[in-house]
């Protein structure tokens, strides 16, 4: 499988107070259960990101249960209010038990 | 759900989803599974509609990869805050979909994600608010295997 | 923004300067037509513009058969579009037999051709537009889409004929649809290089949910602010080949075009809002119901040509047709910081009337001069006329679906409803040009498979629903999918699902069953595996078996009304 890679798109900069807008996405194939494979006709083992938790600052965020009808590649986008400079914290977990990290930096003012 | 593709054949045909077999329908079962799984969700507690937006395209471009996006008015302070909120698919084998969960940082409760939808149904949304009512709003979606553009 | 009541005072007050359809009805009264009628207007206010869309790379006069079916359904029903033939002409006060009447009706067409010629021609086009920018230099020249697409010329060179020759018109802006079937990097790679901006407020990139194209764009004209907003087409991915631009999303975005008039309006003191548009007349009819603050919507796509603007709470909805067939001319008065008056005239280009402009006439010849010999080069002959508009099966598409089930040995035939295609003249040789105007695209493999009845009831139900969904915004545009070897029954009005009845199979005039497969044979298909010769050699060579072909008109499909 290709290596799972998140992205994030975080602003750099903001003001205090501002609401800002983040996106999320990982490279997941998201595997429902439900497909068989063309050749053995066995049915492929789910494998999901079951959860994702975005937090500032070891605060929450955002955070999302996720069931299999999210497509592959999940995305997510929402909003937050910045309290102060800090860092954002992102976490995807998956069936297989992998977790996937990433971080980025919001500097104020 | 992303079966064969055996049946693309056919002119202006681009099947988002495969399993567009059954046409502009929602099977009762499935819906049944829906309101259980808001019943379950609300613990049968009225869900009254308002304060609760879901946007998603009118025709989905890829039943694959459905971008939707739920919002709830709300101040997200004090005691005017969103706990969570449920999205379900209601003509999906399996109704669930994702459960949102807000926060005094989140400035908006409104979120963004893309969803697989089997055929033409509706994304159901119910919030859970902080004073233990609940809100629901609905969108239907078109999975189509295409049209002809002029 | 017009109010209601404003606009009513205003279209009487423009039906009488400028006559709608007066000047037309004068030059018919003295049999003759003259350039100068059909272009004259007393000018209003102090902002002009143009409007031409759907040309469909028809760069030379063509004959375009406007639709003799065009079914609405729920708010649209009996409502322009949803008028043709006579009740069209009664309904705009069009004299049968006039240039008005062969120009924007099916009726009598045949015997009107004859009489009244070709219409179009980019070279007439820009005499047009140099007329009235010799009035109003600032004029402002705008482009719904679905330009660089239809035609053999542009299928060869990507569209970059009519790329040239737009460029020479000097256009301001342009939105777009079937441009994007040459590929999303390449439009992107055209659109960069052009002098005006390729505008697309929907068009976002797939991945991120960002923006993709310019949505708006500013003109000063006459001491006020203009915004130009474009909107591509919004089922691009849908009704056309995702994989050809796959890092595109569209949809029709409402939320984004307020976002757009409230900027538009609030932050860069816009008096005027225009929407240049590719959505289709009945979605721009109730986006009109839903969206404020947007004073005209030139709509496009749907290929509809109307005589007069049509109001829908305080916007003012312009039909430019298509195919080159018509400009809009439209002047707004905009003082104030609003539009206050308007004057409204749908310019005719009749081919015989309109003496083409030498240079651009020269510059379209060049183009296709590389390929001259294969455009004249005679294929067969047409008993009746060729012709696609319309809701279901025309002349052109019985046609291609004989050759279909004829040439690729099949039982069924189905051929796409597109709106594009023009038309042919009975007792006329046809062309490899002729062939092209009505199959010129870059998908158009005629595949050969096995389906179910239940397959094909399917697909005669979907589609159905992307015409007559009675909610527009769930209606894509295009006519239904013409069927070969297979008749039914369609009732427009039941909800999805349940429109169609009575599927028949022709040729043994058996119902066709759900559970049994069906050797079908069609083309333009979306899916990017699709194989098979492509569609033009079909018909060319059904043509070379047969010689003369004799369409009837009559398909086997019995509409419930």
């Amino acid at each position: 499988m290709a290596k799972i890679k998140p992205r994030v798109k975080v602003p750099k900069k903001a003001d205090i107070g501002e609401i800002i807008t983040i996106k999320t996405l990982i490279s997941h194939p998201m595997e429902s259960g439900q497909r068989k494979d063309k050749k053995t006709g066995e049915t492929i083992p789910r494998n999901i990101v079951n959860s994702f938790t975005a937090s500032f600052n070891g605060e929450p965020v955002f955070e999302a249960v996720v069931e299999p009808a999210v497509s592959a590649n999940p995305y997510f986008e929402f909003q937050m209010r910045v309290p102060a400079a800090g860092e954002m914290a992102f976490k995807w977990i998956a069936d297989d038990g992998e977790v996937y990290e990433t971080s980025k930096k919001i500097k104020v003012g | 759900m992303t079966g064969s593709v055996s049946r693309r054949g056919a002119l202006c045909i681009g099947m988002g989803a495969a399993a567009v077999v059954t046409l502009g329908r929602v099977t009762v079962a499935f819906a049944s599974a829906t309101d259980d799984a808001i019943a379950a969700f609300t613990g049968g507690a009225d869900a009254k509609s308002g304060k609760i937006a879901v946007t998603a395209p009118e025709i989905a471009e890829n039943g694959n990869t459905v971008p939707i996006e739920v919002a709830v008015d709300s101040a997200m302070d004090g005691d005017d805050m969103v706990e969570e909120v449920i999205i379900l698919a209601d003509g999906n084998p399996n109704p669930g979909v994702a459960t949102f969960k807000f926060s005094p940082l989140s400035a908006e409760a409104a979120a963004s994600t893309r969803v697989r939808l089997a055929q033409t149904q509706n994304i159901v949304a119910v919030a859970k608010m902080k004073d233990g009512t609940f809100y629901q709003d609905a969108r239907s979606v078109k999975v189509t295997i295409g049209g002809c553009g002029g | 923004m017009i109010s209601r009541r404003e606009f009513v005072q205003a279209g009487m007050a423009a039906t009488a300067l400028t006559g709608l359809g007066g000047g037309w009805s004068r030059a018919a009264a003295n049999q003759v037509l003259t350039q100068d009628a059909l272009i004259g207007m007393k000018p209003v206010g102090n902002v002009t513009i143009l409007h031409i869309t759907d040309i469909h790379a028809q760069m030379k006069p063509i004959y375009f058969r406007e639709p003799s079916v065009n079914l609405g359904v729920g708010m649209a029903e009996g409502h322009p579009p949803h008028v043709t033939g006579r009740a069209f002409l009664d309904h705009f006060g069009i004299e049968p037999g006039s240039p008005h009447a062969y120009a924007l009706s099916s009726v009598d067409f045949a015997a009107l051709a004859g009489e009244y010629g070709k219409m179009g021609g980019l070279d007439r086009a820009s005499t047009v537009i140099n007329a009235i920018r010799a009035e109003r230099p600032d004029a402002l020249l705008l482009d719904g889409g679905d330009t660089w697409q239809g035609s053999y010329t542009a299928n060869q060179t990507k569209g970059q004929d009519m790329i040239t020759v737009m460029n020479a018109l000097k256009p301001d802006a342009m939105t777009a649809h079937w441009e994007f079937t040459y590929g999303g990097d390449y439009v992107r790679k055209v659109a960069e290089a052009l002098d005006f901006p390729l505008l697309g407020a929907n068009i976002f990139d797939a991945e991120w949910d960002e923006p993709a194209y310019e949505g708006v764009t500013y003109f000063e004209r006459g001491g006020a602010k203009i915004a130009v907003i474009g909107q591509a087409f919004p089922y691009m991915p849908i009704a056309n080949p995702r994989w050809m631009f796959p890092e595109l999303s569209f949809g029709i975005r409402e939320k984004r075009l307020v976002e757009l008039v409230g900027e538009a309006r609030e932050e860069e003191g816009a008096a005027a809002v225009i929407l240049l548009s590719h959505n289709g007349f009945d979605v721009d009819r109730k986006l009109a119901s839903r969206v404020d603050g947007i004073d005209v919507i030139l709509t496009g796509h749907t290929h509809d040509a109307f005589p007069e603007p049509l109001m829908v709470e305080g916007t003012m909805l312009i039909a430019s047709g298509s195919n080159g067939k018509f400009i809009s001319r439209l002047d707004l008065d905009v003082r104030e910081g609003e539009v206050k008056d308007f004057g409204y005239r749908l310019i005719p280009v009749f081919s015989d009337v309109i003496a083409p402009d030498p240079a651009i006439a020269a510059l379209i010849d060049e183009q296709r001069a590389p390929y001259e010999d294969e455009l004249a080069r005679v294929i067969g002959q047409t008993d009746g006329t060729l012709y696609r508009r319309g809701n279901f099966n025309g002349t052109w598409d019985d046609v291609i679906c004989d050759a279909l089930l004829s040439q690729r040995d099949a039982e069924i035939a189905l051929s796409p409803g597109f709106r594009w295609g023009t038309s042919v003249p009975a007792g006329s040789d046809v062309t490899v040009e002729d062939l092209h105007n009505a199959t010129a695209m870059t998908y158009p493999s005629a595949y050969r498979t096995e389906m179910s009845g239940e397959m094909l009831k399917l697909i005669l139900e979907d589609v159905s629903d992307n015409i007559f969904n009675p909610d527009p915004y769930y209606q894509q545009g295009g006519d239904m999918v013409r069927v070969g070897g297979m008749g039914y029954r369609i009732d427009v009005r039941a909800p999805a699902g349940e429109r169609i009845s009575g599927m028949t199979h022709l040729a043994s005039g058996e119902p066709i069953e759900a559970s049994r497969d069906y050797v079908v044979s069609g083309w333009a298909s979306v899916n990017e595996e699709t194989t098979g010769p492509a569609i033009w050699d079909v018909v060319e060579a059904h043509f070379t078996d047969i010689g003369t072909v004799a369409p009837n008109g009559q398909a086997a499909i019995d509409i419930v009304l």
